[in-house]
C-alpha cells in the first residue's frame, strides 16, 4: 500500500541449487514473490518444498543462486537473519507452549522489557488487540494454549509473526488440521493480509484451495522447477499435471459395495484420555460388514485415536464390548486379536508401525515371527524362509529400498515405509483391516495406490475401517461415513448423497443426530 | 577409505580405540600433575602389566591372574549389555554379582557343596534378585537404574551378614575354600599347565567365552532375541505387534542378574580372592562391567576383549612406582581409563557426524 517499492518483488530466490549426498534438492530454482500477493508453493513430498524454505530462513546454505530483498542481494545465514528481513513462518505444527497463554506466546523471544527487567505486558496487549482488530483475527489474549481451539491456535501464529513487523508470511499447509469452515475463515485473513500489504508465501498441495486464494503458483517436481503460473489462468488439471508430472486419476475407481454379514460390532465403547480427566471415546456404537469400506472421519483429537487404541487392545476400553465374528474380543490380548483375523495399519509409522533400526524383513515379520514358517522348534529364525517371505511381499507389493530385503527402514523413504507396512498387513488376510489415516505425508501416486488396496480388500470381502483426517479421502473411498466429534458420533452419511460442507458441519459439532444402532 | 569408515564394526573398533588412547593421556597427563619425575615409567609400568616382571615364567604366571579376573568381568559385561540391547539399563548388576558371590560362598564353606551346585546356586540367587528389579519395572513402573541402586546396598549388607558366619576369626575375611571345601574350587582342568601352574585360571574360562557365543547367538538368531531387540528398539511397536512387555522385561533382568551371578562364582570359587566383610562399598566388578560392555562395542564378543583390557589396566596399577605416588594412584589411572571406555558410543557419533559433513562438502563440489 501507499509506499512505493524499489523492485517489483518482496524477494527474489534466483536459480538456487542445493545438494545433499547422492541427491539434489533444488535444482536452479526460482521463486519470485511479488508484494501484496498470495504466491502458492505446490509440489508432492519430496519435491524440494521443505528445502528451498530452509535455504529462505537460513538453515540450510545453497550451493548456488542468490536471495534478493526488494532487489537487493542479502546473505541469510541464520533464521535470526531472516526475522530481520521481516520473514515469518507459521509451521505446519504449531510452535507455541501449550501452557503459557495467547499474549504471553506472541511476545516470546521479543518481550517489551522496563527498567530493572520487569514485563511490560500493558502496550504488548494493546498492541496486539489492535493487530487482531486490524486484520480479523479473533483470539483471547488471556486464554492457554491448551484451551483453545487450533483455528485460534493458528491465528496466534500468524499474530506472533505480525507482532514482530513481518512482511513476508510464510504458512506451510496450513489448512490440514482446520475444518472446511475454519479453512474459508483463513482464507479470508489471507485476504485481508495482503490487502494491507503484506506478501504471503503459501506452501501447499491442495489444488482447490491454491485455486481459490492464490494470485500465483510456482510448481516443483523432484527437485527442480516447473514453472510458474497465474491461477486465472489456469486449472486444477493442469496443476496436478505439472506437480506429477502425468494425469493422476482423483476419483478412486470401484463398484457399488456388497456388505455381507457383520465382522465388527462396536457396543457402547468408552476409552479414558490420557491427557485430560475425562473420556476421549464415549459411548460409541458401530458395525462393520464384510465387503464395505466404513470410515470415521473427523478433525483431528476427537477421539479417533484413542478409539483405534481401544479396538486394538493397546489400550484398555473404560466400558463397553467389541465383538469380532460374534465372538467377545473385549478383553483378549493385542497378540490374540491379530491372530484372530484383525490387521493395523497405525496411524503413526515409526512409533507403533516399524523398527525403524530392523531390516526391511524383519519388520516384514514383525507379528508372525514367532509362527513356525518363520522360527523352528528350539527357537531359532529360519531366515531362510524369512528372506524368501520378504522378497516376495517386495516384489509383490512394490516396495522399493536401496538394499531389498536388508535395509535398515530407516533408510527408506516414508511411501515405501508405508507400503512395506500395508504389504504386511494386508499378506495376513484380514478379517477386518483397521487402516488409520493410512495415506498421511504420500504423495499423489502412492496414495492412488494405497487407495486401490482398501478398495481391492473390499471387494475380496473384506470388512475395512478407514480412520481418515483427509477430505477428499473422506469423500472418494468409503462406502459410509461416521462423523466423529467429541468422542460421540454424532452422523452417518452417504459419501454419494452428502457434500463436504455438510460433512464439514457434522465435523465442527455445528450439526449431530442421533445415529441409530440399526 | 569413506566406505570402510562408514562400516560399523569398524567404526566402533576405532572409537574404543580411541577411548583406551584418550584415556591413558588423560591419565599420564593426572601422573604428571602430581609427580613428574616417574610419570612416564609409572603410566608405562601400567601398559606393561605383566610384562613388568623380569623373568618370562613369572610374566605367564601373571598373565594368568589377569585371566582369572577378566572372565567375571566379561560375565558382568554381557549382563549389562544384554539388558541394554533390550533398553534396560542394569546397573543392578553390582548388586546381583554380590548376591552371587554371597549364596557361592556360603553354600561352598557352610553347607559344604561341590562346586557345580554351589555355581548353580550363584545364578539362581543373582536371577532372583534381578527378578526383583524386573516386577518393579514391569508391574509398579519403577525405574530399573533406581531400584538397582537400592537393592546394590540392601545385597552389600546382607552379603557382609551373612557372610560373616563364615568368615576367618582373626580378619574380615572368609575362609578359605581350598582350606574348608577344595572339592568347591572350579575344577582347572590341566589349564594351570599353561600359566606356569597358576591354579586361579580355572574352567572359568572355557565357559566365560562359551556363555559370550551362546548370548551372541541367542540374540541375533532366534525368536527370544528378535523380541527382545524389537522391546528395546521401540517398545511401542512392541506393543504392537502383541509382544508380552511385563514378561520380557522381568526375564531380560533375570537373566541379566543370572549372567552377573555366574561372573562372582567364576571369580570367588577359583580361590584367587575372599570376600572381606566389613567392605562398605559394592565391589566395582558390576560397575565395571558397564564401561566393559560400552567398550566392546555392546557386542558379546567385543565383550571378552574389552574385558581382558580394562582387567589388564587396572593390575597394571599395582606397578606404579610407590616412591613417586601413593598406592592409590593406580585406581586414580584405571577409573580415568574405565571412565573415558564409556565415551565409545559418543566417539562413534561424533565420527559419524564428521563423515557426513566432508561427505556434503565432497557433495557441494562436485
Amino acid at each position: 500500500m501507499g509506499t512505493p517499492h524499489s523492485s517489483e518483488y518482496a524477494i527474489e530466490m534466483l536459480h538456487i541449487t542445493k545438494r545433499f549426498p547422492g541427491i539434489i534438492a533444488n535444482d536452479d530454482i526460482t521463486l519470485q514473490l511479488r508484494h501484496g500477493e498470495i504466491h502458492a508453493l505446490l509440489g508432492e513430498n519430496g519435491a524440494g518444498k521443505s528445502t528451498l524454505m530452509s535455504v529462505l530462513f537460513g538453515l540450510y546454505k545453497a550451493e548456488e543462486g542468490t536471495i534478493k530483498k526488494d532487489g537487493k542481494e542479502v546473505q541469510i545465514n541464520s533464521p535470526n537473519d531472516a526475522n530481520d528481513l521481516g520473514i515469518g513462518m507459521v509451521h505446519q505444527h504449531f510452535k507455541l507452549v501449550e501452557c503459557f497463554t495467547v499474549l504471553d506466546n506472541i511476545i516470546m523471544g521479543v518481550e517489551p522489557v522496563g527498567a530493572m527487567g520487569f514485563l511490560q505486558k500493558k502496550q504488548a496487549r494493546e498492541k496486539v488487540i489492535a493487530l487482531s482488530e486490524k486484520y480479523g483475527l479473533q483470539v483471547d489474549p488471556d486464554a492457554k494454549i491448551e484451551d483453545i481451539t487450533v483455528g485460534m491456535q493458528q491465528r496466534t501464529e500468524i499474530l506472533k509473526m505480525l507482532y514482530r513487523d513481518n512482511e513476508i508470511l510464510i504458512f506451510d499447509e496450513p489448512t490440514a488440521v482446520l475444518t472446511p469452515q475454519e479453512i474459508e475463515e483463513l482464507m479470508q485473513i489471507m485476504r485481508n493480509l495482503v490487502a494491507e500489504g503484506k506478501s504471503i508465501l503459501f506452501i501447499s498441495h491442495k489444488l482447490a484451495e491454491i485455486m481459490a486464494v492464490a494470485d500465483r503458483c510456482t510448481v516443483l517436481r523432484k527437485g527442480k522447477y516447473i514453472g510458474t503460473v497465474e491461477t486465472k489462468d489456469t486449472t486444477m488439471e493442469e496443476l496436478s499435471a505439472m506437480m506429477v508430472g502425468r494425469n493422476v486419476n482423483f476419483h478412486v475407481e470401484k463398484k457399488p459395495a456388497t456388505p455381507g454379514d457383520v465382522v465388527l460390532e462396536v457396543q457402547h465403547m468408552t476409552v479414558a484420555s490420557k491427557v485430560h480427566n475425562n473420556n476421549a471415546v464415549r459411548d460409541v456404537s458401530f458395525k462393520v460388514r464384510r465387503g464395505e469400506i466404513v470410515c470415521i472421519a473427523g478433525i483431528d483429537g476427537n477421539g479417533q485415536s484413542e478409539l483405534v487404541y481401544g479396538l486394538t487392545g493397546l489400550e484398555p476400553l473404560a466400558g463397553g464390548r467389541i465383538l469380532m465374528d460374534g465372538k467377545d474380543i473385549t478383553k483378549a490380548s493385542i497378540r490374540k486379536r491379530l491372530t484372530s483375523g484383525m490387521s493395523h495399519i497405525p496411524e503413526d509409522r515409526h512409533k507403533h508401525g516399524l523398527v525403524l533400526d530392523y531390516s526391511l524383513e524383519y519388520n516384514m515379520i514383525l507379528q508372525t515371527y514367532f509362527e513356525s514358517r518363520f522360527t523352528n522348534r528350539i527357537g531359532f529364525l529360519r531366515r531362510k524362509n524369512i528372506r524368501e517371505y520378504s522378497d516376495r511381499l517386495i516384489e509383490q507389493f512394490d516396495v522399493r529400498s536401496g538394499q531389498g530385503s536388508i535395509t535398515p527402514a530407516r533408510a527408506m523413504s516414508g511411501g515405501n515405509q508405508q507400503k512395506a507396512i500395508i504389504a504386511r498387513e494386508i499378506d495376513k488376510q484380514p478379517e477386518i483391516l483397521v487402516a488409520v489415516q493410512p495415506t498421511r505425508g504420500l504423495d499423489v501416486g502412492a496414495i492412488e495406490y494405497i487407495h486401490k488396496q482398501l478398495v481391492a480388500q473390499r471387494d475380496a470381502g473384506k470388512a475395512v475401517l478407514l480412520i481418515s483426517l483427509e477430505l477428499d479421502e473422506v469423500m472418494d473411498v468409503p462406502d459410509r461415513i461416521l462423523v466423529m466429534y467429541e468422542g460421540e458420533i454424532v452422523g452417518e452419511l452417504d459419501p454419494q448423497k452428502t457434500t463436504q460442507e455438510e460433512l464439514g458441519l457434522y465435523m465442527a459439532g455445528a450439526k449431530r443426530d442421533e445415529v441409530k444402532d440399526e | 577409505m569413506r566406505k570402510v569408515m562408514k562400516n560399523a564394526a569398524v567404526q566402533a573398533f576405532l572409537a574404543s580405540i580411541l577411548c583406551i588412547l584418550l584415556g591413558l593421556l588423560i591419565g599420564y597427563i593426572v601422573l604428571l600433575f602430581i609427580n613428574p619425575e616417574g610419570a612416564w615409567e609409572s603410566i608405562l609400568n601400567i601398559i606393561k602389566n605383566f610384562f613388568t616382571w623380569s623373568r618370562p615364567s613369572s610374566q605367564i604366571k601373571q598373565l594368568g591372574n589377569t585371566i582369572a579376573k577378566t572372565m567375571p568381568l566379561i560375565l558382568c559385561s554381557l549382563s549389562i549389555l544384554f539388558a541394554y540391547k533390550v533398553g534396560l539399563f542394569n546397573i543392578g548388576a553390582a548388586g546381583q554379582y554380590v548376591a552371587g558371590s554371597c549364596a557361592c560362598l556360603y553354600a561352598a564353606l557352610a553347607w559344604g557343596w561341590s562346586w557345580l551346585p554351589c555355581m548353580l546356586f550363584a545364578i539362581v540367587t543373582a536371577a532372583l534378585l534381578g527378578a526383583v528389579s524386573g516386577f518393579l519395572k514391569a508391574y509398579c513402573n519403577v525405574n530399573e537404574v533406581i531400584s538397582g541402586i537400592m537393592l546394590n546396598w540392601i545385597a552389600l549388607y546382607t552379603a557382609n551378614t551373612i557372610l560373616t558366619n563364615v568368615k576367618e576369626t582373626a580378619s574380615p575375611y572368609t575362609l578359605y575354600l581350598n582350606k574348608v571345601n577344595p572339592g568347591s574350587m572350579l575344577p582347572t582342568a590341566g589349564l594351570e599347565g599353561l600359566f606356569n601352574g597358576n591354579t586361579n585360571v580355572t574352567i572359568a574360562v572355557p565357559i566365560a567365552i562359551i556363555t559370550a557365543i551362546v548370548i551372541w547367538f541367542i540374540l541375533s538368531k532366534t525368536k527370544f532375541g528378535y523380541e527382545l531387540k524389537a522391546t528395546g528398539n521401540n517398545k511401542n511397536a512392541a506393543k504392537y505387534a502383541g509382544m508380552a512387555q511385563n514378561r520380557n522385561i522381568i526375564l531380560t533382568l533375570m537373566i541379566s542378574g543370572a549372567l552377573a551371578g555366574l561372573g562372582a562364582s567364576l571369580l570367588y570359587q577359583t580361590g584367587y580372592m575372599r570376600w572381606e566383610c566389613t567392605q562398605s562399598s559394592v565391589p566395582s566388578m558390576g560397575f565395571n562391567g558397564i564401561a566393559a560392555a560400552f567398550l566392546g562395542g555392546l557386542h558379546p564378543i567385543g565383550a571378552i576383549f574389552s574385558s581382558f583390557f580394562i582387567q589388564h589396566i587396572t593390575d597394571g596399577g599395582q606397578y606404579v612406582n610407590t616412591n613417586f605416588y601413593s598406592s592409590q594412584i593406580s585406581d586414580v589411572i584405571s577409573s580415568v581409563i574405565i571412565y573415558l571406555c564409556g565415551f565409545v558410543l559418543f566417539i562413534k557419533l561424533t565420527m559419524n557426524k564428521l563423515i557426513t559433513k566432508s561427505e556434503e562438502k565432497k557433495g557441494a563440489k562436485q
